[in-house]
């Protein structure tokens, strides 16, 4: 498997990484950058984004450039529920789930007939069509965007739990990273996850062998929409606001990025992708404003020369993975 | 031919009529008849280029034929894709080595098990300790004799092993006929001669197709010989039919390939 051939984030990594996450709000109240509970909000909802990407890419072998589409879909499907007055997060989440999960499914039905660069391009095309879907929709604030005033509330029996704090959120959001990831985990392990590896490995084999990979590679498709789909309702929440710039070209190639960089079809390298993308672009634009410049140059870098990212390069430093 | 043959050729495991199928100006099978009966080694010989690949590709389903059915088991298979061929019983193995490299050997086998194991949504249990899975995978293993490589990288194999390990994986599916496309290419003489010993063992439980260069192989194993020459049957009989058969003397044997 991919993930033996480039050594995995350590044990070691993994826990820092996740005692930071878990100990921040904190943690940055404490040294006086109490910012750092936002931006690692946002790491965290980039990471879930980044494990569903990974899932096809770099398990499946999918070259999705079209994912911030289900980001989009999540997040607006948040927005215009709020803007209707529906703030019920029993209604919203399920369906914004299902809509990331139906387009995915639509999307990736055709995208999967194709190969290669055709892939690609097509991938993005129907990312394009969704973000120009936004930048015209009138009634939604258009390219101007859409507020969420308020955030989902979720009320059982008197009980109310919301989110409202921005604390309490951050451990929400914590929780559902850890819950993406333990179930990426145990489907990349089962016989489901053997199959959509098998067809990245060689699909044409897998084929002979009497399995009919479309239909597994097409609902590897759909999970992976839906667990952006969910990074999209939690970045509607916490930013309270969504436009279609969360949707546009550049944010499916960020993402792709965080799981390149951070090592593709390790389980937690998409994670670490995600919290060195967004710490070292919060740095470097704080340095110049042409930080893309340097940021660019960087990233390619470090795809073209360490193999597996950034969790190839700890590993190096870390332990040799064996046979390799 | 004794009784028995006959019988079989009566009703032939797998049998192609008038199969078609061009690439562009090449007619790569040309009008094509073969019968295979249950329980022989049918091997097709024929220089480079005669559509020997192209044969089995048409009868796995990777390519389309342009017309002429395939009938396998009694039923015709021509419209089905490679998978629900697989789950026929036909298995193939690749002339150019076809495995997942990046997967361990035992792992190439246990996808195999699984896929003719039911389907596989099946999303939480793992694999890893699926005995359903592995312990048939490594039964496969033990009898093309890679049971001491089953935790190595398949992509690290010698490749003499990975040609063993086609043949696991195409066993693995439990066929009931195998399509072999030259499995002892790119071989040495030690390796040949295990590939030789392992088909010869094989035969007495599957039905095979098999294309191969290596005229002492073939005249070793084979049952019936049929020689191709730019996508036609030139002839089909028995080893000594064919070595006798002028025609055939003429097109292929005569040159290099004998010696
Ligand atoms: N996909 C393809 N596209 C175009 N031409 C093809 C294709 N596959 C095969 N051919 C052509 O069809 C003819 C038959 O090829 P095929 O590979 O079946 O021969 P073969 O008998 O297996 O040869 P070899 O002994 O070299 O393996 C050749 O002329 C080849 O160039
Ligand atoms: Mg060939």
């Amino acid at each position: 498997m991919i993930s033996t051939m480039f050594g995995k984030p350590t044990a070691w990594t993994t826990t820092v990484l996740l005692v930071v996450f878990a100990l921040m709000p904190f943690v940055a109240p404490a040294i006086g950058e109490a910012f750092y509970v936002d931006v690692f909000t946002r790491i965290m909802i980039w990471s879930i984004a980044a494990v569903g990407l990974n899932l096809i890419l770099g398990y499946g072998g999918m070259v999705s450039f079209g994912h911030a589409a289900y980001i989009g879909i999540g997040g607006y499907t948040v927005a215009i529920f709020g803007f209707h007055d529906i703030t019920n997060g029993f209604i919203q989440w399920p369906v914004a789930l299902a809509i990331s999960g139906l387009a995915a499914l639509v999307f990736g039905a055709i995208s999967l007939r194709t190969r290669g660069v055709y892939f690609i391009m097509i991938t993005l095309a129907f990312a394009q069509m969704v973000f120009f879907l936004g930048v015209s929709a009138d009634k939604y604030g258009s390219n101007d965007g859409l507020n969420v005033w308020n955030r989902s509330t979720f009320e059982v029996a008197g009980l109310d739990l919301s989110i409202d704090d921005n604390m309490t959120f951050y451990y929400v959001i914590f929780a559902l990273l850890l819950l993406v990831i333990y179930v990426t985990r145990r489907i990349v392990n089962s016989r489901f996850g053997m199959v959509i590896q098998g067809a990245r490995s060689n699909d044409t084999r897998l084929q002979t062998v009497g399995v009919p990979t479309y239909a597994y590679r097409l609902t590897a498709f759909v999970i992976s929409g839906v667990i952006c789909g969910l990074a999209g309702v939690l970045q509607a929440n916490f930013e309270q606001f969504v436009s279609p710039d969360m949707m546009d070209w550049p944010r499916s190639g960020e993402l792709m990025f965080m799981v390149i960089m951070g090592g593709m079809g390790s389980l937690f390298g998409p994670v670490l992708g995600a919290t060195a993308f967004l710490i070292l672009s919060e740095v470097l634009s704080g340095i110049t404003i042409h930080w893309h410049l340097i940021f660019g140059p960087l990233l390619i870098l470090l795809v073209l020369y360490v193999r597996g990212g950034l969790t190839g390069l700890i590993g190096k430093f870390e332990r040799r993975p064996p046979g390799v | 031919m004794s009784d028995k043959m006959a019988d079989a050729m009566a009703d032939p495991l797998l049998a192609t009529r008038s199969l078609r199928k061009s690439f562009g100006g090449i007619v790569a099978t040309d009008d094509l008849s073969l019968e295979v009966a249950a329980g022989e080694i049918h091997a097709v010989i024929g220089p480079n280029g005669a559509g020997k690949t192209t044969l089995v590709n048409l009868l796995s389903g990777l390519i389309k034929g342009d017309g002429g059915d395939i009938v396998f088991d009694g039923r015709a298979v021509s419209r089905l894709r490679p998978a629900a061929r697989a789950h026929r019983g036909l298995a193939r193995s690749f002339q150019i080595t076809s495995i997942f490299a990046d997967f361990s050997v035992l792992e190439n086998v246990a996808l195999a098990v699984q896929a003719r194991s039911g389907h596989s949504f099946r999303f939480w249990r793992p694999t890893g300790d699926d005995q359903r899975l592995r312990g048939p995978a490594r039964e496969v293993l033990a009898r093309v004799g890679l049971a001491d490589r089953a935790e190595i990288l398949a992509g690290n194999l010698a490749h003499g092993e990975q040609r063993q390990l086609e043949i696991a994986m195409a066993l693995a599916t439990e066929p009931k006929m195998l399509l072999l496309d030259e499995p002892m290419a790119g071989m040495g003489i030690e390796e040949s001669q295990r590939m030789i010993a392992l088909l010869d063992e094989l035969k007495a439980d599957y039905t095979m197709l098999l294309i191969e260069h290596d005229m002492d192989a073939v005249f070793a194993l084979a049952d019936r010989i049929t020689v191709l020459v730019y996508g036609r049957s030139i002839a089909t009989g028995t080893p000594a039919d064919i070595r006798a058969n002028a025609d055939v003397r003429d097109a292929y044997l005569g040159t290099s390939e004998t010696g």
